[in-house]
């Protein structure tokens, strides 16, 4: 593989910056029957908390022009489980294993990545779009103030790099992102789904039982964007640019924006070679444009 | 499973006032009675692509028989011989057809038909005598097809236009003992066709649920189960009636 493909986040060398996004790349194995998922620079877990989530009830997938809307309900079999389970296997796989996880508290958070200390996990991505129960539902993502809380409290416990996966559903993102940062956020990743709903219009309700859905797909890359940009103007952290990829030269508008890396989300469900075939063609880009390192495009913007 | 592309041999309309559509794909394409591909013909939009079951397969070509509802299976009916199309599978189990079994019983509603076309020539193959009962709302689909490859078949019609007048309930024999039972069809109809049947009896019931990746991995296309909710994609789509929390 390209050598200037590479990338270094938080001090783990990924051979390439493209990564299986949280959620849409299972544990890794649903892909493995379908390609050498080695080739990925990373694959990060379906989003896990302490205790086993039975996710969410009704309709949970439902397609919109350009995209999706989801409604999972981090359904998840628990920290343990996984690492019984899942994560062996997942670490022997030739690529960068992160652990996506999640919460509905701070203790299980601070919990859960306890847990973790004790793997050979190298990069967790810590989700802090979860509902918090202490605030009503509100997620732990919306107001900054109660991100750095959160981020400041895991720092402390976490003996492996964070990477902090932020909601474009923020106050305000880029006022998010520096607190994240200033609570001591290894990297950052965004952006997690936008909120939005559809309706039955036969049966006069809403698709989804929640009656919101995270809404994820092409038509969100344009904002995913503008939000990457804007964040990586401020901060000094990596940042790993998420939303809407479908092709390499999507990967490649992120990184001149000033990713670090990216992750391919929904994407995967439009073709299921998706993540494979961005490797490919941003080293055939590279190639033809006369880039040796990605290096010489990031952040050119 | 494998993700590859097939040529379009074949589109016909078999129906169209329920808008039933029969595609043929040329290629070798492998699966099991039960289960099903993701099926694309088109690049960005629609965003996902169509699960739709295995209706039948030879070595070179595969068939699938659906219904227009959307924008995904407008398209595919659209399609011209020729035509390239993209195929993910086999995915999910499939109907297991074990050979021990003698007699078993066949049963579909509407459109959920489509599977039992392969299931009941996989039956024939291993020597398994299979009976089955169709239920349709004014008449049947390649209904001359499936009677050759059944043991016997008996129809039923909302309308009474085909075979007895009312719901495939109707049609079923009160006192005759299967080895097994395969339903697919609307959810109601598959929970009270299943109530018909002794609990000794195993009853193999065929899910549905809106899909995103079709290979287990973004977990959106569960049903309730009592063992908390499944995949209809990985787990399923094919269920032990026992094991299903029916939502109609």
């Amino acid at each position: 593989m390209h050598k200037g493909l590479e990338v270094n986040l938080c001090g783990v060398t990924l051979k390439n910056p493209v990564i299986g996004a949280s959620g849409t790349f299972g544990y890794g194995k649903e892909y493995e029957e379908l390609y050498d998922i080695s080739v990925m620079g990373a694959i990060c877990s379906k989003g896990l908390t302490l205790h086993k989530k039975e996710g969410n009830s009704g309709i949970r997938t439902y397609e919109t022009k350009g995209g999706l809307l989801n409604s999972v309900g981090l359904q998840n079999p628990g920290v343990d489980a996984f690492i019984e389970t899942e994560l062996d296997r997942m670490l022997s796989y030739d690529t960068v294993t992160i652990v996506n996880l999640g919460g509905g508290s701070l203790e299980e958070y601070l919990m859960g990545l306890e847990k973790l200390n004790k793997t050979k996990v190298p990069l967790i991505e810590l989700n802090i779009s979860c509902p918090n129960v202490k605030s009503g539902g509100m997620a732990f993502g919306i107001k900054s103030e109660v991100a750095y809380e959160v981020v400041k409290e895991a720092k402390k416990v976490s003996k492996k790099p964070l990477i902090v996966k932020l909601s474009p559903n923020a106050e305000d993102i880029v006022d998010m992102a520096l607190s994240c940062e200033k609570a001591g956020a290894d990297a950052l990743s965004l952006v997690n789904t936008f909120k939005g709903m559809a309706i039955d219009i036969q049966k006069r309700k809403p698709i989804f039982d929640n009656v919101t859905a995270g809404f994820s797909g092409p038509a969100i890359k344009p904002i995913a964007l503008r939000m990457v940009y804007e964040v990586k103007k401020a901060v000094s952290v990596p940042v790993v640019g998420i939303g809407g990829i479908v092709s390499a030269e999507d990967a490649i508008e992120f990184i001149m924006a000033g990713a670090e890396a990216v992750e391919i989300g929904s994407g995967n469900f439009m073709n299921p070679l998706l993540g494979k075939e961005i490797v490919e063609n941003l080293e055939k880009w590279m190639n033809e444009n006369g880039v040796s390192s990605l290096r010489e495009i990031r952040g050119i913007i | 499973m494998n993700y590859k592309t097939g040529l379009v041999k074949d589109v016909k309309w078999v129906n169209e006032k329920d808008h039933i559509c029969l595609l043929t794909v040329s290629g070798d394409f492998a699966g099991d009675a039960g289960q099903f591909y993701l099926l694309r013909a088109w690049e960005e939009e629609p965003f996902l692509s169509r699960p739709i079951s295995i209706h039948d397969r030879e070595d070179d070509l595969i068939r699938f028989l659906f219904q227009v509802k959307g924008r995904g299976t407008a398209l595919l009916s659209q399609l011209k011989e020729g035509d390239p199309i993209r195929l993910l599978g086999p995915l999910g189990n499939g109907f297991p057809v074990k050979e021990t079994y003698r007699n078993v019983a066949v049963i579909g509603g509407g459109i959920g038909t489509a599977p039992l076309y392969y299931l009941l020539k996989e039956c024939k193959r291993k020597n398994v005598r299979a009976d089955y009962y169709a239920g349709f709302k004014t008449e049947p689909y390649l209904w001359e097809q499936y009677e050759k490859v059944a043991e016997s078949a008996l129809i039923a019609t909302e309308s009474g236009a085909f075979g007895k007048k009312g719901f495939v309930t109707e049609i079923l024999p009160q006192e005759k003992d299967y080895d097994a039972v395969y339903l697919c069809g609307p959810e109601i109809m598959m929970k009270n066709v299943a109530a018909v049947f002794s609990d000794s009896v195993p009853v193999y019931v065929s899910m549905e649920k809106r899909m995103a990746c079709g290979i287990g991995a973004c977990i959106g296309c569960t049903i309730k189960t009592v063992n908390g909710y499944q995949r209809v994609c990985k787990d399923g789509p094919v269920f032990l009636r026992e094991d299903v929390i029916f939502d109609a």
